[in-house]
């Protein structure tokens, strides 16, 4: 029994999803891998062609559909390995901010962009000295008559070098409290004082331009705080769990490309005359590596579902993004192994999962904090 | 196991190189241009630091593979690249130096130990494994020459090396043990086509191809040690450079974890060291304990090359369980560096990748397995 059901039109979706990505994305990803950066041009065709921001409301120029669209997004850009375009994290991460806590004026100056494309959308919160410690964050926000000034730097930013629109974390340097002095802010590319830094070399994510970002004296317009001055963390806590669930998307599906690509090369690669596959050892192998995807899927299915019936699953969550990116890293080890020697070139695809996958465990919150938080709102 | 004034010499002498003449940056220049880092390896040679274990006639260290073992260490804790490169220089001259003749060690080995030469070897077939008991590449006799026909794959310095020792097939039928034969190829003879593997996993610096031989022609006494025991010198070989290969695997192990343990105990995160939360000190408890383990079963195994109980099962032990362990402890290592784990500045990626191509070399834990199962076991009734 499939957990998550799609509705025709969801199918349909998919299908025009697929195509354009084979179109579009896929033929490119080699090339983009080494250029180390997806032309913007590309966001704008997913962006017309309807596949950004599925769950902006139509007021918006979006569709107003539900989670599942996001579901379907993450598993179809799994399928190109294309970790530059990141639409999921645009989509589901950094603009329900907007979405949710945007002025009427903010979502109608900005939605409707970040909905064909040409708006694309960073989230910036990690600082050089302040990772996992996210209230730890020294950038500095201050009102100085009808403008903020935002001083400081952000480092690790997804889309930095792209970005259109940042929303970016800092810290009022007048409030004591860490955790009430924060404010999130939305600052448009080209705002004097906002320079993007160098982009980041990295094991994986090569098309993806993870950049540094620097503020000095960068004055925005006091409309562009997002949401209640000091409500910042509220905002941040409060969009985790989607965050986090967004990971699972990217993960499970991830460990299932793997794990088919592998069982066909164990098929067809033989080993002293033998193919691959009729080794016992080799069999246990993808049976233990296929059951583990399976308990993935079927988890990140049930929370797909809880989430969109407005369940507050952090816990399960947390739990989720800890398991199943060290799942897909676990998966994509082994995998490496049976393909043997030819899991050293570049030219196996599982090399490059490999590299991709790393850094899953990583961001959005390290594997040990999401351990962390499950253990605390558990109680203990 | 104690080591020996000399031995601890040695160690700290490639310490003290290691630290003076590696450079990451250099280090991922010549990764990206895949430029194999020839002057480095000069300098090491001059020091010794190649072929320690071959005899001083050659332009060896007249040492043990314990020796070389320390080196080899050494040098890819302080870069796993780096030391991988300068230690497979010599991949397949250690082989010459144990089954060659005279003439031939000295027109190659004294080259390889002045680091002006690299060494190649090819044994592997594609489809055929490690156990190279079926071999399609042939080695007929025409008058004084071998006519060598053949595909090898996954040559190491392919392309690059001063010479190739073939694992032939000399007899159409062979059974276990006879017909295989060892010849030593010059890279200029024609018929010689070289297919470069492209962008590695990892160690790019260090050439990696298959190569084809098409009628190449080279004199009768290119045969290295005897006809008939080729399969059993090339197992020799692989027994003896699998230590070798364990002992990188500890260096990548220690150096990503000297780099790890430097960062907790600086990096703060609420407030506190890394250090000082149990999760990390326990993770470094782990780390520590794992490369320690690696290290006494691959000094273990060594040592007992060195005495002449030269063991396979051991071996294979040693280079699955440091290869494996190199792995995991690289891959900590990434983690507990965070978001700076995942890039290229702070290196530990890096050696998770050497660490894991070691793994997938020589065999893979499968095979080893097999071996050590096969040793192990024994013949059933
Ligand atoms: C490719 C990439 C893209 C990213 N994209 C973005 C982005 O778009 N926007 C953004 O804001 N950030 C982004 N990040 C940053 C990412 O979220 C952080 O790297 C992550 O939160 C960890 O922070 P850190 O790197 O400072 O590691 P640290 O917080 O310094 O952690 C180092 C290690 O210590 C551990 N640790 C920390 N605290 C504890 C504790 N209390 N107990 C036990 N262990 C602990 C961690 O788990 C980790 O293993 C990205 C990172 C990468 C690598
Ligand atoms: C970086 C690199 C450098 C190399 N350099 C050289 C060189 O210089 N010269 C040279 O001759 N060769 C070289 N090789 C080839 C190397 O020797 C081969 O890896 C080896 O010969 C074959 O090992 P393998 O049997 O594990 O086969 P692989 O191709 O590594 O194994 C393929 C798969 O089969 C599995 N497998 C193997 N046997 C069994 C079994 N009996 N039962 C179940 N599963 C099994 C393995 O686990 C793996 O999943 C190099 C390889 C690499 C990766």
């Amino acid at each position: 029994m499939n957990i998550i059901t799609y509705s025709a039109e969801q199918q349909e979706f998919r299908k025009r999803l697929r195509d354009f990505l084979e179109r579009e994305v896929s033929p490119y990803v080699d090339q983009w891998e080494r250029e180390h950066l997806v032309p913007k041009s590309v966001w704008q065709k997913m962006g017309r062609g309807g596949f950004l921001c599925p769950s902006i409301s139509t007021e918006y120029g979006g569709i107003g559909g539900d989670f599942r669209y996001a579901v379907i997004v993450a598993e179809e850009m799994s399928r190109t390995c294309c970790t530059g375009l990141a639409a999921s994290l645009h989509s589901d991460v950094v603009v329900p901010y907007l979405d949710s806590f945007g002025t009427p004026e903010q979502k109608r100056k900005y939605l409707p962009g970040c909905v064909n494309g040409d708006i694309i959308s960073a989230v910036a919160m990690t600082e050089p000295d302040a990772g996992s410690d996210v209230a730890g964050m020294k950038t500095t926000a201050v009102e100085q008559g009808d403008e903020i000034v935002i001083n400081g730097s952000k480092t690790f930013i997804s889309n930095g070098v792209n970005c259109d629109l940042l929303i970016i974390a800092a810290r009022d340097p007048g409030i004591a409290s860490k955790h009430h002095a924060v404010s999130l802010y939305l600052v448009e590319a080209g705002t004097p004082g906002f320079n993007k830094g160098r982009q980041l070399e990295k094991m994986g994510w090569h098309s993806q331009d993870t950049a540094e970002l620097f503020f000095s004296d960068c004055r925005i317009p006091k409309q562009n705080r997002l949401g209640e001055n000091g409500s910042g963390f509220m905002m941040l806590m409060q969009k985790l769990q989607q965050e986090r669930l967004t990971c699972v998307l990217g993960a499970v599906p991830a460990a299932e490309l793997v794990v088919e690509w592998t069982v066909e090369r164990c098929r067809t690669a033989v080993q002293n005359g033998k193919p691959l596959i009729k080794s016992q050892a080799v069999q246990f192998a993808l049976v233990e590596m296929l059951t583990e995807v399976k308990l993935g899927r079927t988890y990140m299915e049930k929370l797909v579902m809880d989430h969109i019936e407005g369940q507050t699953i952090v816990v399960e969550t947390s739990m989720a993004k800890y398991w199943t990116t060290e799942m897909v890293n676990r998966v994509a080890d082994r995998a490496l192994e049976l393909v043997g020697e030819y899991g050293t070139l570049e030219d196996c695809p599982i090399v490059r999962a490999k590299r991709d996958v790393r850094v899953m465990s990583i961001f959005a919150g390290t594997n040990e904090i999401m351990k962390g938080i499950a253990a605390k709102f558990m109680g203990m | 196991m104690e080591l020996t004034r000399s031995q601890k010499e040695i160690q700290k002498a490639a310490q003290e190189f290691a630290k003076g003449e590696f450079d990451k940056e250099v280090t991922v220049e010549l990764e990206q241009s895949r430029s194999y880092p020839a002057e480095l390896l000069q300098k090491a040679a001059e020091l010794g630091f190649v072929g320690l274990q071959f005899a001083e006639e050659y332009g060896g260290g007249g040492l043990g593979l314990v020796d070389a073992c320390l080196v080899a260490e050494a040098l890819c804790r302080k870069d796993s690249t780096m030391g991988s490169a300068v230690v497979l220089a010599a991949f397949g001259a250690e082989c010459l130096h144990r089954f060659g003749d005279k003439k031939m060690k000295e027109q190659y080995l004294e080259q390889v130990t002045a680091g002006k030469m690299l060494a190649g070897i090819a044994l592997g077939e594609s489809d055929r494994g490690d156990d190279f008991t079926v071999l399609d590449t042939t080695a007929t006799r025409s008058d004084n020459e071998w006519i060598i026909n053949g595909k090898k794959r996954y040559v190491t310095n392919g392309g690059a090396a001063g010479f190739y020792l073939v694992l032939c097939r000399t007899e159409a039928k062979h059974a276990e043990n006879s017909g295989v034969a060892l010849i030593l190829v010059e890279p200029d003879r024609p018929g010689i086509t070289v297919a470069d593997l492209g962008d590695k996993l990892a160690l790019n610096s260090v050439a990696l191809a298959d190569i084809t031989f098409a009628d190449v022609r080279v004199p009768l006494t290119n045969l290295v040690g005897k006809e008939g025991q080729g399969l059993a010198q090339a197992r020799a070989f692989l027994d003896e450079v699998k230590i070798l290969a364990a002992a990188r695997a500890v260096g990548i192990a220690a150096g990503a974890f000297d780099r790890a343990l430097a960062y907790v105990k600086q990096r703060e995160q609420f407030e506190r060291k890394l250090a000082q939360f149990q999760i990390t000190r326990h993770k470094i408890a782990d780390m520590a304990t794992k490369i320690e383990l690696a290290r006494l079963i691959t000094y273990r195994a060594a040592a007992d090359f060195d005495k002449g109980k030269a063991d396979p099962t051991l071996s294979a032990m040693a280079k699955m369980t440091a290869a494996r362990m190199a792995v995991e402890v690289a891959d900590e290592a990434i983690q507990l560096f965070g978001g700076y784990g995942y890039m290229t500045e702070q290196e530990v990626e890096r050696y998770y990748r050497d660490a894991k191509t070691i793994e997938l070399c020589l065999g893979t834990r499968e095979s080893q397995k097999d071996r050590i199962a096969d040793l192990v076991i024994g013949k059933l009734k």
